[in-house]
């Protein structure tokens, strides 16, 4: 039998469980050994990096690859040099972050003076979203302060955000924002 | 964190203070605890006894805001005892350099003050009047015996000598005993070959001093000789999976990727901002590391406009947004800015200012003055839906609300970097949820659409040119793409490939951050090609040959690959946990920074057993000849100080090489407080005096004042102190943790912890609802009335303090009867990052 480290782990935590209820009278271990396997053997298998503190915990995913295509179960990561396996109460809640019946799924637009959501296409809300920014940017848009200085830049847009991002997204964030000529850029850091 | 996670357990002495790691940074304590078994020390300095006391060997109650009090206590008895390390501090500090005749500190103010006149700063310092005497050369003068009377080390002498244990006992509420015991435990670390860390978090920041505070354990880990060596270092234990990762790309005003600095007004050409921003050293002994400012800073140019950018327009250098020199564009000023109806159109982009801004009443109020806001996240929140929140009727506000759902972490790939600056690689699970979509696919998508109307535009002809104040400027016709809507060059001209197959691909990014050679270049009789990934920044160039879109991050991501997808667990010769070729960390792959200073002048290590670096090279007749460093990347890989006989070196190097001058910072003559850190108390206080000077508050510190910027400082109506922390099953606002079952069950609900006394005084029992007010605002609590809190004493009076949490919001749970503590908490903060005063402030705790 050629096991990998994890494998052997779950192999060897069911046999501990088959030993427990064999006073029964009867062997659940092939039954349980069977379970185990059942939650990853058909999954695709990705590692990540723990979305909550800066440790930078390993985390694995196990992916189903039929159905629906959702997250089996996240664990520890006992090949990750930092945490060695181990999680914190919310790391190891990472599934129930993801798949969690109150995400939201799909863009929702509130009109002005309205008292609800409604839901719009990605099309529609980024097609209006560039609009305002672009109506915006240009009414308020300063090419000079008020000494003279050249600043090209607009104060009547801000963004915060975000510390939850990639890297890759982060340096693409600030360059969109920056070539709009903002300069209220700010983010969990100064918090 | 100038070390990483793993290193903590090389410590022989571990200070944990303005944190609760073992609560908020668990795994973190599988290090703390190791270094423990081999027989460190831990020391827990909180105004509760938290869980990381309960597994501390001493643990030393203090008033919230008063640790400068604390370690400038601490900084004298390292003086008065000499336990500092005399070699280091005299060769690797600024401690033997002479201040100028102009510094002067009198009743609480270091001189050259001004008071603000219009706030929201209280006033600011001329720091010329703080600057070195300097030779002829231009070199600062130093006297190494630090004998002399205007030398760094005998000014901070002097300026320490009020903080006796008696008078820091009466400010922070700790016993004398207390006191003498961690100072004495600690500073043991002074001793070379010995280690002492400190972990910090929020509990330092979030103060009108926070920047001092930090500051002064930068003073002790200077003198004890803890920079540079493993198990040492300065580390922030950062909250967020990648806060240090939009740190270092810059989504801050004040900064461009990899420290560079946010464009200023004055700044009016690149040559002009280059001069500005680059040190220059006299010191033939300081590498000055930021002379090479300029290489990155044109590399950056080049990866925000690509082939747009070049010599002749300045790469690209006006395109982007210039500051006023006296301006601010921080947090706080965005909320001032909007409540006073100067902003108009708004991203909350992954964050919730409504539950994590200081004073969110005011900023809950700014959102109402909106004309649109665009809210992106994986949850419906408290700041998407202001509008709909307590006491907001929908039908008066005019705000349009854009909500888009965001795609959890593993539903994409992409890398963050952890507060040790380890950069890891995340792969894609399963597929985003539903219609939600990651990030960078709705960034790389908005922008293509705000891209198609400046196009449009220009091919229509242009609009009118509408200027500030929307007055109808000049149409320009000189140029043709200048025609469309206001200033379109910068969005035009932005570099902006980064999809494959339309879609966003981070591999992509990730090289552009990296870095490209634009050219085919020869560096050191080596030829690069035209196209190939820039293997590390020591090539990056500053004449256009080559991009950079965050230099710290140049080598991340080269021909060799990914660097941070590695995962080889193998450890470094050294042993000491840096595994080196698991992940990467910037700068350089180097896991200790300042690493040069824990080997002496001969490039011998301080600790023979946990060593960092050794000098390796070859030498003859006692002098080196060939330059080898083993271990981790060595500071700036230079020949150590002096040759194997005790000569000096020409070529040598001193270890600080990113300050000017080669040496740590004991005097800081950079701050906007002052060079030295001075005890003030909070901008709200319980105590009518400050004990060590007439000023009592810090008088540079941010303060605003609009009609919800209420502050009450010994004030009856608000006789406790309070402080805000966060609990391990919660995170931030909670709007990752509060929508889930589990978690909620662990900790359901808002509370306030006090002591068993206060709760006597007020008819307090534990587990009833009461009512926590400040100058601001009220939040229901319920009561944990606990051992935790003791009352401290003060002067000759008692004070009482409690903690709120600070992860709730009334969107979730469902009852809306958990409100976030940051409707208590103040509008002040430090004058350094303008973070705000969330860890000390006033409070009144009553019955419901």
């Amino acid at each position: 039998m050629d096991l990998n480290r994890r494998e052997f782990i779950q192999v060897t935590s069911a046999t501990a469980a088959g030993l427990a209820v064999s006073g029964l009278g009867f062997d659940l271990m092939p039954v349980k050994a069977h379970a185990q396997m059942l939650k990853t053997k058909y999954a695709k298998e990705t590692t990540t990096i723990c979305c909550y503190c800066a440790v930078g915990c390993g985390a694995i995913v196990h992916t189903s690859q039929r159905g629906d295509g959702r997250v089996i179960n996240i664990e520890g990561d006992p090949d990750h040099v930092i945490n060695r396996g181990a999680l914190c109460p919310k790391g190891a809640s990472i599934k129930q972050l993801v798949e969690n019946e109150n995400r939201l799924i799909r863009p929702m637009y509130r009109a002005p003076y309205s008292d609800k959501w409604q839901a719009v296409s990605w099309d529609w809300a980024l097609e209006n979203i560039a609009k305002k920014v672009k109506e915006t940017r240009d009414a308020t848009f300063e090419t000079k302060n008020s000494k003279g200085q050249v600043v090209n830049r607009t104060t009547a847009i801000a963004s915060v955000g975000s510390a939850a991002m990639d890297n890759e997204e982060c340096w693409t964030y600030q360059a969109m924002l920056r070539s709009l000529g903002l300069v209220y850029v700010e983010h969990q850091a100064r918090i | 964190m100038t070390n990483h996670w793993i290193d903590i357990k090389n410590s022989d002495c571990i200070l944990i203070m303005g944190s609760n790691a073992a609560e908020n940074h668990p795994i973190s304590f599988k290090y703390v605890t190791e270094a423990m078994q081999n027989g460190a020390k831990l020391i827990s300095v909180d105004p509760r006894f938290t869980k990381t006391s309960s597994k501390a060997d001493i643990y030393a109650p203090l008033r919230s805001g008063t640790d400068i009090a604390f370690l400038g206590g601490m900084i004298k008895y390292i003086l008065d005892n000499s336990l500092y390390n005399k070699e280091y501090t005299a060769e690797y500090t600024n401690a033997s350099f002479i201040v100028g005749k102009d510094f002067d500190f009198k009743d609480g103010f270091f001189s050259g003050y001004t008071k603000g006149k219009e706030g929201p700063s209280m006033g600011s310092y001329d720091k010329s009047k703080w600057a070195f005497e300097v030779d002829d050369k231009g070199i600062p003068k130093m006297d190494k015996t630090l004998e002399n009377p205007r030398s760094v080390f005998q000014l901070m002498k002097k300026h320490y000598e009020r903080y006796t244990p008696e008078i820091v006992s009466t400010i922070t509420g700790t016993s004398k005993e207390d006191l003498l015991k961690v100072y004495e435990t600690y500073s043991a670390t002074g001793k070379t070959g010995k280690a002492g860390t400190i972990m910090y978090a929020m509990g330092w920041t979030q103060h009108t001093v926070g920047t001092q505070m930090i500051r002064t354990m930068c003073i002790i880990q200077l003198l004890l000789g803890n920079m540079g060596v493993a198990g040492g270092g300065v580390n922030a234990l950062r909250g967020e999976s990648n806060v240090q990762g939009s740190t270092d790309h810059a989504l801050l005003w004040h900064l461009l990727p990899g420290y560079l600095k946010g464009i200023k007004a004055s700044n009016d050409t690149l040559t002009a901002y280059n001069t500005k921003w680059t040190p220059k050293s006299f010191d033939p002994l300081s590498i000055n590391w930021w002379q090479n400012y300029p290489k990155y800073s044109v590399s950056l140019l080049k990866s925000f406009f690509g082939d747009k950018a070049n010599k002749d327009n300045d790469f690209g250098f006006s395109w982007l947004p210039k500051a006023d020199d006296t301006g601010s564009y921080s947090w706080f000023d965005i909320f001032d800015a909007m409540y006073k109806e100067k902003i108009k159109g708004f991203f909350a982009w992954g964050q919730n200012p409504a539950c994590s801004g200081s004073n969110s009443t005011k900023t809950r109020k700014a959102l109402e003055k909106l004309e649109w806001m665009v809210n992106v996240n994986l949850f419906d929140n408290e700041t998407g839906s202001f509008w709909h929140g307590p006491g907001v009727d929908p039908s008066k506000v005019k705000t349009e609300v854009f909500m888009l759902p965001a795609a959890a972490s593993v539903e994409k790939e992409g890398s963050i970097i952890n507060s040790g600056r380890w950069m890891q690689w995340r792969y894609q699970g399963p597929k985003p949820m539903g219609d939600s979509r990651p990030d960078g696919d709705i960034i790389l998508e908005l922008f293509n659409k705000i891209k198609e109307l400046y196009h449009k535009d220009a091919a229509n002809g242009g609009n009118e040119k509408v200027g500030k104040n929307g007055k109808k400027g000049k149409k320009n016709k000189e140029n043709k793409v200048n025609k469309g809507g206001a200033f379109p060059e910068p969005i035009l001209n932005l570099k902006w490939d980064y999809a494959t197959n339309g879609i966003y691909d981070p591999h992509k990014v990730a090289k552009e951050i990296n870095g490209y050679f634009l050219e085919d270049v020869t560096i050191k009789d080596k030829q690069y090609k035209k196209g190939t990934l820039v293997p590390n920044f020591t090539m990056l160039q500053d004449n256009g040959s080559t991009s950079s879109g965050c230099w710290v991050y140049c080598g991340s991501y080269t021909e060799d690959g990914n660097m941070s997808a590695r995962k080889d667990t193998t450890d470094a010769p050294n042993n000491i946990g840096l595994y080196p070729k698991f992940a990467w960390a910037w700068p350089l792959n180097r896991r200790i920074i300042y690493n040069r200073a824990s080997v002496n002048a001969k490039g011998e290590p301080w600790n023979k057993d946990k060593w960092v670096v050794k000098f390796a090279g070859e030498q003859k007749d006692g002098k080196w000849t060939t330059n080898k460093w083993d271990g981790d990347v060595p500071d700036g890989g230079a020949f150590p100080l002096e040759n194997p006989d005790g000569t000096k070196r020409e070529d040598g190097k001193n270890p600080f090489i990113m300050q000017k001058d080669g040496y740590g910072q004991i005097y800081g003559s950079g701050l906007a407080d002052g060079p030295f850190p001075e005890h003030y108390e909070p901008l709200e206080c319980p105590v009518e005096k400050n004990y060590l000077s007439p000023q009592m508050t810090n008088p540079t510190a941010v303060v605003y004042s609009t009609s919800e910027d209420a502050h009450a400082t010994c004030d009856p109506r608000f006789p406790f102190v309070g402080t805000t922390y966060r609990v391990c099953e919660h995170w931030q606002t909670g709007l990752m943790t509060r929508p889930q079952a589990w978690l909620m069950e662990l900790q359901p609900q808002m509370f306030v912890e006090m002591s068993e006394e206060l709760a006597a005084l007020r008819g307090i029992k534990n587990g009833e609802r009461v009512k926590v007010s400040s100058a601001r605002a009220s939040v229901e609590c319920t009561a944990i009335v606990t051992k935790r809190f003791k009352p401290f004493k003060i002067g000759n009076g008692i004070v009482h303090q409690v903690g709120v949490p600070w992860h709730y919001g009334w969107m979730w749970p469902s009852s809306g009867a958990e409100e976030s503590a940051n409707l208590l908490t103040p509008s002040a903060g430090d004058p350094n990052t303008r973070i705000p005063e969330t860890k000390a402030f006033m409070v009144n705790v009553t019955k419901i």
